[in-house]
């Protein structure tokens, strides 16, 4: 790493780096970024890094994060061996694999790519130098920099990360999928970029995963920007599977054109604290997008989904549910804000966020939040916490199966209704796997990632066996 | 069209408030302003004890170093505290030994609202306490309470015949570091009503206050203090008129309830302050802290409030679970017209085990109006097998109008359970259809559809009331609904 | 005797409903409990699967010559108790399949058998669906979820046939079913009929005993049983309605106040 120093991260450091190296920084950037960088790092300076005084960051404390040293990157290494970070074993997933090594794109042939059908991929610093109009007519276009100060920060650091275009009409033939891996024998702090752009018409399923390889701490601070046109499709997973010393806050910015569809899917099986920040824009009319999460979390891990949802256009339907359980000293946070602005007519919008804590250690914080300023409207949400339930209890029972395999049944079914949803078939049995690993306990750090499975020709034995017959 | 939803909810919506007449009586003031002085000169006036006037000037301090919430949902122009009169009195007050010597005028004005004192003392069984402007003038039935053992007074009386009990209790559910409006209250609260319910003693009838803002420019800042002893219940009812003003005036009150082991307060408030004029010109701002606590093991509280005046309300009636199987109670309808914006919810904090409540919320929005619930249920690591249960939906009338549902849910306990729905929709056209072609003009179809919508908590008034807030409900709604 | 009911007390919440219940059953019998509503009907049903929001205050139920309230609610099961439930729960997330052979093996697995493969337990499923005349494809479907009030009933017959028990309860299986579904449910019911087993049929009405034809006939009033006889008890009943009971009940009870 290039003039890594173990420091605390705090706002002086960073405006300090940001003044030092911001001709490193802005190495490649195109003439109107640097102008972006500089406005950010601006409003950072007044932001400054959020604390437990401000309402979206109540009940998540970075303290702890802070208080760690960390090596702030700047710029990686160019010597990975990428056939040994990257390997990606769920039997039969056929995907296109992009690889990202502690924030940077880390190619195995060329750093972009240029497919048959006109997709592109690979990495962003690359794209900027070779596609400069198409990168500006997107990057920074629906992040919020202005009162996000960790998408502030990272607008006014980032350097590199995912590129991904998807031209007119365009059907992207496999999934694509990006690993993104940490792994450095330091502490870490790391600040990536990634923009999607899906033309009109056009279809991508993508799987973005996050991994740790080794116990080190790390701090990320991760913002993608994903534009669908006209009438696109998206089917997006998240998958986070991080050690228990990570830090990672994700900000993933959604804008969808008219008649644009979006599927998403966040799973997350491990993590020190995760912050998952998801806004989405609907900018015109009639378009659909359902959100759905499950976060299964256990000793002192921490995750917050933050989920907002803006109706600007009539005639857009979302959805959301998100599922958690909290064993041990797990907390959780779930917001989710509706947003129907006033011409926003014919807006149908659902949020749910049901959770078991399954030990009086464990912890909840539900705000589901519905703003509506238009009478035409049909919204709901809903928010429970409790047990499993009592009377599906009794009657299992009542059939002869026994306690633990009754309660066991119930948590895989109460996960399953986002799990459901996956429709890669070959992902959703790999995280089926997950899940049932997960909550019987044997599912740790390093044998436990979703990809680098160590024995993936034998998946896991339930107790119950849970696999349609 | 005839039945186009938005020109019948536009009619609806413009009738005008019944009771913005203005009463002309002889009132007393004090210096326009707020300083230690005015502290001084209201616990002055009112005889009060030093250790009244002591706590009094505590919470003026700490009031000194707050600052106005700004967290809820809603505008509000500044206000300036020196604009106002903090103390007005109806000046032939004094001493009434009977009906008979109180202002004709204050008669009068008790009547246009409803409440002859005279006929309520003698027929419907209803002890009223009635506070206009800040001061109680008279309250009924308190020798038949007496015999019961029953104490309901003035607060002012309160203090002076009763000071260990307001020392006691004063400030033990709502202390004066609580919030803003509690602070300001706690420094310059007039008058208003106390209740004690001796050990199980069931009070034999409904007790009833009734507030009423007359003068101009004065702010009202009553303080209610009940409290129900072992095993005593006691059902309370409160209701609230001012006059038609082009000002905005201050309303900043606090209501303590303390129910101990086995008791049970049941606690109505029908608010139809003034809201404004069409525009938004003039109404009352509403600011109000409202606190119970189940102190003893099987204690209950329940609020019920049908909130349908005031420009703006900012008001969460909460409940303070600390007994083991004690009982919570939230029922609220909520209208909100023209430019009124009503930020209103709960809080149900569960300490002790076994501890349930209950949470109803009906917002119903027309004209450019804000409507938001904002409840906060947070079950604590001792509340082990607890229960919520939050319904709070939302009815919005005409597309100039706003309904936001903000649940603030906190789990620390894997025994309980916690259950939080809402739905938000605009009034069912089918259903508008459906009584129109039963004959139902347009406007008693909406009448119709939001009292069924309101009733499961209409229900939990008690008799005397329910039938004014089912009325109020269509006139607040007339020319928006009807 | 497979069942023997003595002196059974049980209250919820405090509140008494079963005061003093004697009741025996032998295999190959079947029992009709019959009553009007709140009598205690399903609540006998209840305490008897070992339903844990009954608390028994008096009296033994003794079940193959063990004390049946000992055991938890699955041990009762795998000994051959089957609860054919009023209003059956629907459990989003799990399949029927997966369901019932997690029961079926969990109860092999307590009698010492060797669980059922999948290819043997596909074709248990099959006969049994054939035997009980469902016709719909249960296998993918969530237990219960989404069924018809007629589909559920169906599915706890079915259910009943997969465990193959030896005492089976079947709380007002007939409420709500249409004739043709009740025939359905009546058939299952006989052709599971053998020496060996015992069924308790609760019913409110005397129309399921048309179809399924009790040996005796035990009318439940105020959590007592207050008459025992043979099937055409029903049929009294069925004439004289419940008020006939009540009214007996009443000056039974008065006859014995002056009588002290």
């Amino acid at each position: 790493m290039q003039g890594a120093v173990k420091q605390c991260i705090t706002k002086e450091l960073m405006l300090t780096l940001y003044g030092d190296r911001r001709a490193v920084i802005s190495a490649n950037d195109y003439p109107g970024l640097t102008a972006l960088r500089d406005d950010a790092i601006r409003r950072f300076q007044e932001l400054g890094f959020p604390t437990t005084k401000l309402e979206a960051w109540k009940h998540t404390d970075l303290k702890e994060s802070f208080a760690k040293e960390y090596d702030v990157v700047l710029k990686a290494d160019d010597a990975v061996d990428v056939q040994k970070v990257f390997r990606c074993n769920i039997p039969h997933l056929d995907t296109a694999i992009m690889g990202q090594l502690n924030g940077e794109y880390v190619s195995k042939d060329v750093p972009l790519m240029t497919l048959g059908n006109g997709i592109i991929m690979g990495s962003l610093a690359e794209a900027m130098k070779k596609y400069p109009a198409l990168i500006e007519a997107h990057l920074g276009k629906y992040a919020d920099s202005v009162t996000d100060s960790f998408t502030a920060l990272n607008t006014a650091f980032s350097r590199d990360g995912v590129f991904i275009y998807v031209p007119d009409n365009v059907k992207s033939p496999k999934p694509v999928q990006i690993i993104n891996v940490i792994h450095h024998d330091e502490n870490l702090f790391l600040q990536s970029r990634n923009l999607i752009v899906l033309g009109k018409n056009s279809r991508l399923s993508l799987v973005h995963c996050d991994d740790s390889y080794n116990h080190q701490p790390s701090f990320s601070n991760v913002v993608t920007e994903i534009h669908l046109g006209e009438h696109a499709f998206m089917d997006h997973y998240k998958l986070q599977n991080l050690n228990n010393s990570s830090t990672l806050i994700s900000s993933v910015y959604f804008q969808l054109e008219a008649a644009a569809g979006l599927e998403s899917h966040y799973i997350s099986l491990n993590g020190g604290l995760l912050r998952n920040n998801l806004r989405l824009r609907f900018n015109g009319p009639h378009g659909n997008a359902n959100i759905y999460g499950i976060y299964l979390m256990d000793r002192k891990q921490h995750t917050d989904n933050q989920v907002f949802v803006d109706h600007a256009f009539p005639d857009c339907t979302s959805g959301e549910l998100f599922k958690g359980i909290l064993d041990e000293h797990s907390s959780a946070v779930f917001n989710g804000h509706v947003l129907v602005e006033r011409n926003a007519v014919r807006t149908n919008a659902y949020q749910s966020n049901r959770n078991i804590l399954l030990t009086e250690t464990a912890k909840i914080n539900s705000k589901p939040f519905l703003e509506i300023y238009n009478d035409d409207v049909k919204c709901s949400h809903g928010s429970t916490t409790g047990q499993l339930d009592q009377d599906a209890m009794y009657y299992l029972r009542q059939r002869g199966i026994g306690e633990e395999s009754a309660r066991m049944l119930l948590m895989y079914a109460y996960a399953d209704e986002v799990i459901g949803k996956i429709a890669i078939d070959p992902l959703r049995r790999r995280v089926e796997d997950m899940v049932k690993k997960r909550l019987q306990g044997e599912l740790q750090i390093c044998e436990a990632c979703v990809l680098h499975c160590n024995t993936p020709e034998n998946p896991v034995e339930f107790t119950i066996d849970m696999t349609k017959i | 069209m005839e039945s186009d939803p938005n020109k019948i909810i536009g009619e609806v919506t413009q009738s005008d408030y019944k009771y913005g007449f203005v009463t002309d009586i002889e009132t007393e003031y004090a210096p326009k302003g707020l300083s230690e002085d005015t502290v001084r000169y209201i616990s002055g006036k009112k005889n009060e004890p030093a250790f009244m006037l002591e706590y009094r000037l505590k919470a003026f301090r700490h009031w000194l170093t707050m600052k106005e919430p700004k967290w809820a949902h809603l505008e509000i122009p500044p206000i300036d505290f020196q604009d106002i009169f903090f103390y007005a009195a109806p000046k032939k007050k004094k001493e009434y030994e009977s009906l008979d010597q109180v202002d004709p005028e204050l008669l009068a004005t008790f009547n246009k609202l409803g409440i002859s004192l005279e006929e309520q003392k003698k027929l419907s069984g209803v002890a009223v306490d009635a506070v206009i402007d800040s001061v109680s003038v008279k309250t009924t039935f308190s020798d038949t309470l007496s015999k019961y053992g029953i104490l309901f007074c003035s607060m002012s009386e309160a203090v002076q015949h009763h000071p260990e009990l307001v020392k006691q209790y004063l400030g033990s559910v709502v202390p004066y570091t609580d919030n803003y409006y509690a602070a300001l209250n706690s420094a310059v609260f007039s008058d208003g009503s106390f209740c004690y319910i001796p050990k199980g003693v069931r009070c034999p009838v409904e007790l009833s206050t009734y507030f009423r803002i007359n003068a101009a420019n004065t702010g009202q800042f009553e303080r209610t203090l009940i409290v129900a002893d072992e095993g005593a219940y006691v059902s309370y009812m409160e209701g609230c008129t001012a006059p038609q003003r082009d000002e905005n005036q201050l309303h900043a009150a606090v209501v303590e309830i303390v129910a101990m082991k086995d008791a049970s307060v049941k606690y109505s408030t029908v608010q139809n302050w003034y809201p404004g004029d069409k525009n938004g010109k003039g109404g009352i701002y509403n600011f109000v802290t409202k606190r119970g606590i189940c102190k003893g093991n099987n204690s209950k509280i329940s609020w019920t409030q049908v909130e349908t005046g005031s420009a703006v309300t900012w008001k969460y009636p909460s409940c303070i679970l600390l007994g083991d199987n004690s009982v919570g109670e939230f029922y609220s309808v909520a209208v909100t017209n023209n430019h009124q914006q009503a930020d209103t919810g709960t809080k149900m904090m569960h300490l002790g085990k076994n501890t349930k409540s209950t949470i109803i919320s009906k917002g119903i929005s027309a004209g450019k109006s804000n409507n938001s619930y904002r409840g906060l249920v947070r079950i604590s690591k001792n509340a082990t097998n607890s229960r919520n249960y939050s319904q709070c939906d939302s009815l919005l009338l005409g597309s100039g109008c706003g309904a936001h549902t903000w649940p603030y849910i906190q789990v620390e306990n894997k025994s309980s359970i916690v259950e939080h729905e809402a739905t938000t929709s605009k009034i069912s056209e089918d259903q508008l259809f459906y009584c129109q072609q039963r004959g139902m003009n347009a406007e008693s179809a909406i009448g119709l559809i939001v009292n069924g919508y309101a009733k499961e908590v209409l229900k939990q008034l008690p008799m005397e009331f329910a039938v004014e807030a089912q009325k109020l409900l269509s006139i607040s709604l007339e020319g928006s609904v009807g | 005797m497979l069942l023997s009911i003595k002196n059974l007390h049980a209250s919820i919440n405090g509140k008494e409903i079963l005061k003093g219940i004697d009741l025996d059953v032998n295999e190959g019998e079947v029992h009709a409990i019959m009553g009007p509503n709140g009598t205690g009907k399903s609540t006998l049903a209840s305490v008897i699967a070992g339903r844990d929001v009954f608390e028994v205050t008096a009296g033994e139920i003794i079940y193959k010559g063990k004390n049946l309230l000992k055991l938890a609610v699955e041990e009762r099961a795998r000994e051959g108790i089957f609860l054919g439930f009023q209003y059956p729960v629907e459990i989003p997330g799990v399949s029927i399949t997966n369901f019932m052979r997690t029961a079926v093996n969990e109860i092999r697995k307590y009698k010492g058998l060797d669980p059922l493969g999948g290819g043997a337990f596909l074709r248990l499923m099959e006969e049994k669906k054939k035997l009980v005349e469902l016709t719909s494809n249960l296998a993918n479907r969530s237990v219960n979820e989404g069924f018809s009030g007629g589909e559920k009933k169906k599915n706890e017959i079915f259910q009943m046939a997969m465990l193959e028990p030896t005492l089976a309860i079947l709380d007002e299986t007939d409420s709500g079913l249409d004739i043709d579904a009740l025939r359905v449910v009546a058939n299952g019911v006989n052709k599971l009929r053998t020496k060996g087993n015992a069924f308790m049929v609760i019913t409110h009405y005397q129309r399921l005993l048309d179809y399924i034809v009790p040996d005796f006939v035990h009318v439940l009033f105020e959590g007592r049983i207050v008459k025992s006889g043979t099937k055409e008890l029903a049929l009294e009943l069925e004439e004289k309605g419940y008020d006939w009971i009540r009214k007996e009940q009443t000056t039974d009870d008065r006859y014995q106040i002056s009588d002290i």
